[in-house]
């Protein structure tokens, strides 16, 4: 008898692709950032000098674990309610004079943009500053197509000029410093020279004169967005500088790209996170610049808006109720900016425009663990969370990071035991295949623990063999090396020789068996220690 | 009271001298210790290296071992196990479809304190001289581990335990909040990433001037201790800088004080105390 499934289609997640992947193990990527001084030394400086500024203006506000809760909160009410304020949104924008476009992935999206801005017949955009277009590597695609896509955000500019990649949400070119920015626009600005000092004042003074000329002569724009709210069908873009204003207002055309998890249901609700991401991502008690639009508006602005609902594995992250809340994200960079790891190793390492804890959390779920290394990323991890402690929409990094491991570590074995079908081919084959069928070190260390660490009995019996740890650490009472995955270890440290005795076994001779028993001997007597330390002579 | 010592897996196999100075001390209040001999692990290694599945039976021998023992109270001389109690277990319990277990975990994990949470909060010690009888003649400097801070909000508490020992001179940890770059399986698999880190820890440690770097859990104690072996690290005055658990802080006393001047070496059962006949072998090799 045959069994047929009805009425249930398979439906699989549609997994995201474009900038968020990391093409070799976070070790490897790690190791090659780690190398670079200078590099780790400007993070080092600009990370502390934000947190320290985020923390002040934090400190002031009395509420600010309510408006966290806030934040949270309406989050998890946009993410449940998704499908109808996406609705809502599209036809207030539609009724606004707005066009949406559906973009399933970066392709899609690329697609789209891309048929608009030629449809214009320029061969020449100006970007705001916007995380989903470097996402799905707008700019490359535009180029393809004989479009430059110019940065008007101070930073992006710089990497863009650099020929470099972001390495932070909120200042991609944090990795340089004044100097190295010098050298960049000195080498690439038309309209500088060597007489450019690196002085602040005086690289903004360059970069403005650089980009004023395109803000009056290009009439296509595109950004990202900050905020869609459903209710009015209003975007809104949040920044310091003035120049996405200007992208918002003088060209002809507006194009904006919005991930679909960047839905507030109210106008009102931008009140909580407008006090949030200020605070948490510059220090500052509030931006500079809010610009908000609604469609368009006849002589004022834009006459044409085109807005891109960009999915790119959102709706699979959507999907899991352990990871989801990894889409409250409002990109404000605190947690990159408190972590020790990213201190260490700088955004490019993570392989992803989202580097940090929430890429660590966001990228593998937008690819899938299997796509590239991204698996690797949930380890790039101490756990100690502090990211979870500023976050500003209280998403709990540490536990997604432990639950995208243990997706990878289940993701794992299931390729294990299809090699292991897969061994009955031919010979060389199968050999390959039962060679990526062993266990990994790591698999069989968590293996032998886990019968160990789960009796006393044998915790015990394996802790007799202390001595034998202690004679191999020598009369110097250090091990120094250790074999395999342990190795890890004693890269970086000494291993202090092991106890004569563990304490559980001290306690079963000194003091009886079972915790139950009446104590005999009440202290731990001196004359007892010297005659084993004797011993051990 | 009658206390219930949940040792850690790390400090039975690798510190017991935490264990013993943690029994001491609570003994030095009057109090009973017990110590359920069928205790493991917290199971936090297998979860934070993403084996749910393998940390099952490893909480299930916890909780059935804290929920079959008689106590009024349970104390573990660490941050970390102690939140992974309350953290963790009830959720690898849920996850492998036993709500019962997940029960029985949350009832064990709220009876289970953190070392400076049941001298602090349950037991009213709040100066570690007059109480405990604490002494310890050296410079100490801090490292709050991130576990306890972030996840018990342990607050002050082993400092100021700490900073109320007799003859102490403390010193303040710039950036203390920072981790330390232990993290479980994370010092194995990322190595480079963990040593950069505990390089700025221990940079900072050196600008303290101490001699003694101290903590409340072992396992970052074990990370530091290594690296500062690895790295020779010595204070200006050339020793070489040692990391002890606060619990060994506090059970030194001025009649037997503990001794920081031997080989690097940081645990010895029963050893806490070295006595006078066996430090001056040692000097005179």
């Amino acid at each position: 008898m045959t069994r047929t499934a009805l009425g249930i289609p398979t439906v699989r997640p549609v997994h995201g692709h474009g900038a968020i992947a990391l093409d070799q193990p976070f070790r490897q990527s790690a190791q090659e950032q780690l190398g670079n001084a200078q590099m780790r030394a400007n993070i080092r400086h600009a990370t502390h000098t934000i947190r320290g500024k985020r923390a002040r203006v934090v400190e002031e506000l009395p509420d600010w674990q309510e408006l966290r809760r806030a934040g949270s909160a309406l989050k998890q009410q946009v993410m449940a309610d998704l499908p109808a304020l996406l609705e809502q949104l599209e036809a207030n924008v539609t009724a606004r004079g707005g066009v949406v476009h559906w973009a399933r992935d970066a392709s899609e999206a690329n697609r789209i943009i891309t048929e608009l801005v030629k449809a214009k017949g320029v061969d020449e955009v100006i970007k705001v500053k916007s995380m989903a277009t470097q996402e799905i590597e707008l700019e490359e695609a535009l180029k393809a197509e004989g479009v430059a896509a110019v940065e008007t955000d101070l930073a992006e500019l710089i990497v863009q000029l650099g020929h470099d990649r972001p390495s932070h949400i909120l200042v991609p070119a944090i990795h340089k410093n004044r100097e190295q920015i010098r050298e960049i626009f000195v080498r690439e600005m038309a309209e500088t020279d060597e007489t450019l000092t690196s002085e602040p004042r005086d690289l903004a003074e360059a970069a403005r004169r650089h980009l004023r000329e395109k803000f009056l002569s290009t009439s296509v724009a595109i950004s990202g967005a900050n905020f869609g709210v459903a209710e009015t069908g209003t975007l809104a873009v949040v920044e310091s500088e003035g120049n996405g204003r200007m992208c918002l207002t003088l060209p002809e055309t507006l194009i904006t790209v919005m991930g679909i998890e960047k839905l507030v249901p109210t106008f009102q609700d931008l009140e909580v996170f407008l006090q949030l991401l200020p605070r948490s991502s510059t220090g500052e008690r509030m931006n500079p610049y809010t610009s908000m639009w609604t469609g368009v508006t006849e002589g004022d602005g834009p006459q044409e808006f085109h807005l891109v609902l960009l999915d790119n594995g959102r709706s699979a992250v959507l999907s899991d109720p352990e990871g989801r809340s990894a889409l409250h994200c409002i990109r404000c960079s605190a947690c990159m900016n408190v972590c020790p790891v990213y201190e260490q190793t700088g955004g490019h390492a993570y392989g992803s425009v989202y580097p940090g804890p929430i890429g660590a959390i966001l990228s593998p779920q937008l690819t899938g663990v299997e796509e590239g290394a991204n698996g690797t990323l949930p380890y790039a991890s101490s756990l100690c969370g502090a990211c979870y402690d500023v976050c500003p929409v209280a998403i709990d990094i540490p536990s997604i990071l432990v639950h995208l491991r243990d997706e990878e570590v289940q993701a794992a074995h299931a390729a294990k035991r299809t090699a292991i079908r897969e061994a009955e081919g031919p010979v060389a084959t199968a050999r390959a295949a039962v060679r990526a069928a062993v266990p990994s070190q790591m698999d069989l260390m968590m293996a032998g623990a886990r019968t160990v660490m789960s009796s006393g009995a044998r915790m015990a019996a394996v802790e007799r063999g202390l001595p034998a740890g202690r004679a191999a650490a020598g009369p110097d009472r250090v091990l120094g090396w250790l074999p395999g995955i342990a190795g890890g270890w004693t890269d970086q440290r000494d291993v202090p020789a092991p106890p004569r005795e563990s304490f559980r076994n001290w306690w079963t001779r000194n003091r009886g068996a079972d915790a139950t028993a009446a104590p005999a001997a009440r202290s731990v007597e001196p004359a007892d220690v010297s005659e084993r330390e004797e011993e051990d002579k | 009271m009658r206390i219930a010592l949940f040792a850690t897996c790390i400090v039975d196999a690798m510190y017991p001298r935490v264990a013993l100075a943690t029994v001491e001390v609570l003994e030095r209040l009057g109090h009973e210790v017990v110590f359920p001999s069928g205790q493991a692990c917290c199971s936090q290694m297998h979860i934070n290296s993403g084996y749910l599945d393998d940390a099952v039976p490893v909480v299930r021998n916890h909780v059935e071992t804290f929920m079959a023992a008689d106590y009024d109270v349970a104390v573990a001389p660490s941050g970390s196990c102690v939140a992974s109690l309350g953290h963790q277990q009830p959720m690898v319990a849920r996850r492998a479809g036993d709500e019962a277990l997940a029960r029985d975990a949350e009832t064990v994990a709220g009876r289970t304190h953190e070392l400076s949470q049941l001298l602090t909060d349950v037991l009213g010690v709040t100066d570690a001289a007059a109480q405990l009888g604490s002494w310890f003649p050296h410079t100490v400097t801090y490292h709050p581990s991130c576990h306890g801070m972030r996840l018990l909000r342990l607050g002050d508490r082993q400092r100021d335990l700490v900073r109320t020992i007799g003859g102490i001179d403390y010193r303040e940890l710039p950036d203390a909040e920072e981790c330390c770059g232990f993290g479980g399986t994370f010092s194995m698999k990322l190595p480079d990433v963990s040593g950069a880190m505990a390089d700025e820890k221990i940079d900072n440690v050196r600008r303290t001037g101490a001699e003694v770097l101290t903590g409340g859990d072992a396992s970052c104690l074990l990370h530091l201790g290594g690296a500062l072996s690895r790295r020779g690290t010595v204070t200006d005055e050339g020793r070489p800088v040692r990391t002890v658990h606060f619990a060994e802080l506090l059970a030194s006393t001025r009649e037997r004080p503990l001794d920081v001047d031997g080989p690097v070496e940081l645990s010895i059962p029963g050893g806490r105390r070295r006595p006078a006949a066996c430090a001056a072998e040692e000097a005179a090799r």
